[in-house]
């Protein structure tokens, strides 16, 4: 069971003046296991941080998020983040990247990279696995970081924004990677995108926040089989909904 | 011809040209060896000192001044700098005494060096370290600011749980670039110190020394033989220690230069 509960949550951060701006307020959501997540909002409904309250790389206010059963405290490998920015270490090789978790677990050279070897070839690098990252694609260097994250065998993948910086064709493919990825190790995977279009590929459900102060607005779920059709009406249905909730609430400012 | 042998043959013509004048000038103009020795006189100095043979002694004492200099900048300008630019606290206590020490000149030190260490080779090395030490330091500190947040949240989230992990994994491998070429401008700078350091005679030998010496003795074309090992030497140890970092440090960084 790797279900994330979030009850109540709410963070503000201090303003350069001296007061707070409230960016999560009242947060209610809970992720099953094995569902996908996406989230979206106009920006400044405080999604990313919401994501990063999640990795726990930063503290909520109030509130709690509860994963597996405890509760969120810190950064831990059992919740992997794949960034928008290329996360990628330069100075190691694609391997030793993807190894890079198990190795700070002190799992021996051989095994970690066996390990490694495993999930390269999930995202289908295999080629590429002593090649730095300054040699890979931007979709490729995020395959790896989806790999990277992977072989800490994480309870929740985390995912902001990953093909934002991609042109459209990689990303499409890299949508369909990413689902064939999700059927086989089944993770929970709780992804940012500013792209509806994105979401309503992608998730099984779509949680659609209001901004200042961000907070929940919908759910919608999103029961159609994949891989699903993005020129069939009831997909541009889903998403003209979602489009106007956005914009109706970015005009109510 | 390609551009490669284009630029060999070019470089050794301007240097043939300057030679030739240099000739011309110190011969038929100034005429007298003492104000501008000639470029025969000096391959005559040249010729003779390595007769002599304290040219291979005198390089090996100076490049034993230097490195003594480097390496302790090296072992505490690295250190200090990690914790500069990783602890805000280290930042907040050091830099007051750091910004009060840095703009000494580097020269400024030796009545001290000489107080505290005597006339040895630990007096020469204390000099070119207080050249070496800064640059080291504050090649260091900035490399340790400006590690991108991406990697340091990365770090974390894949499983550094301390400051000491997060340092070794993830924000010294992303520094090194940048202490690298920190250390390339404090071998320069010290390399420039080496002829004052040696000037106060810690020992008989010593290029710098050597140089000071012939300059007493009125040895015009020996002093610019010195001079002369000074610059080559300086070019190749810069030479070595770039190709070193390249091949061997960067190979992830593809063709950017230390």
């Amino acid at each position: 069971m790797s279900g994330v509960t979030i009850r109540n949550l709410g963070k503000a951060f201090p303003k350069e003046d001296g007061t707070m701006t409230q960016a999560l307020e009242g947060v209610n959501l809970d992720i099953r296991d094995e569902e996908f997540i996406c989230l979206v909002g106009p920006s400044g409904c405080g999604k990313t941080t919401l994501l990063r309250i999640i990795a726990g790389l930063e503290t909520a206010t109030t509130g709690s998020v509860i994963v597996d059963g405890r509760a969120v405290t810190g950064p831990d490998p059992k919740r992997g983040m794949v960034f928008q920015e290329y996360s990628l270490f330069p100075w190691r090789r694609v391997v030793d990247n993807v190894a890079f978790g198990l190795e700070m677990r002190g799992v021996g050279k051989e095994e970690r990279r066996k390990t490694a070897d495993h999930y390269i070839e999930m995202v289908g690098l295999s080629q590429f696995r002593d090649a730095y990252p300054y040699e890979l694609s931007g979709g490729m260097r995020q395959r790896v970081a989806i790999a990277r994250a992977l072989a800490n065998d994480p309870d929740v993948l985390l995912m902001d924004e990953p093909f934002g910086a991609l042109d459209a064709q990689t990303r499409n493919r890299m949508q369909k990677e990413l689902l064939s990825l999700w059927e086989k190790t089944k993770k929970t995977i709780v992804f940012v995108t500013h792209s509806v279009d994105e979401a309503v590929y992608l998730s099984d459900r779509i949680v659609v926040l209001a901004p200042r102060p961000g907070t929940v607005r919908e759910s919608i779920t999103i029961p159609w089989p994949r891989p699903r059709d993005r020129t069939s009406a009831e997909f541009a249905e889903v998403r003209r909904r979602v489009l106007r909730m956005i914009d109706e609430s970015e005009s109510a400012q | 011809m390609n551009q490669q042998t284009q630029k060999r043959l070019l470089g050794i013509a301007s240097l043939a040209v300057v030679a030739i004048i240099w000739q011309i000038i110190a011969e038929y103009v100034v005429g007298r060896s003492f104000i501008l020795p000639s470029v025969t006189d000096v391959a005559g100095a040249f010729a003779n000192l390595l007769g002599s043979g304290t040219l291979l002694a005198d390089t090996l004492v100076s490049l034993e001044h230097f490195g003594i200099g480097l390496i302790a900048a090296f072992l505490l300008g690295v250190p200090i700098g990690i914790l500069m630019g990783w602890f805000r606290i280290g930042d907040y206590l050091l830099d007051p005494i750091i910004e009060i020490l840095r703009p000494i000149p580097p020269l400024a030190w030796i009545p001290f060096a000489i107080i505290w260490f005597g006339l040895t080779t630990q007096a020469a090395g204390f000099v070119i370290f207080a050249g070496a030490f800064f640059p080291i330091l504050t090649a260091t500190y900035s490399g340790f600011r400006d590690v991108p947040k991406v990697f340091v949240e990365a770090g974390k989230v894949l499983g550094c749980d301390t400051s000491l992990e997060l340092i070794r994994y993830v924000a010294l491998p992303a520094a090194i670039p940048g202490i690298a070429s920190g250390i390339r401008i404090a071998m320069g700078v010290g390399w420039m110190c080496l002829v004052a350091a040696e000037m106060f005679g810690v020992s008989n030998y010593g290029l710098g020394y050597q140089l000071w010496h012939n300059y007493y003795l009125h040895q015009m074309p020996n002093v610019v033989v010195y001079m002369l090992i000074l610059g080559l030497t300086g070019l190749i140890i810069d030479r070595i220690f770039r190709n070193y970092v390249e091949r061997q440090l960067l190979r992830w960084r593809a063709g950017e230069v230390a």
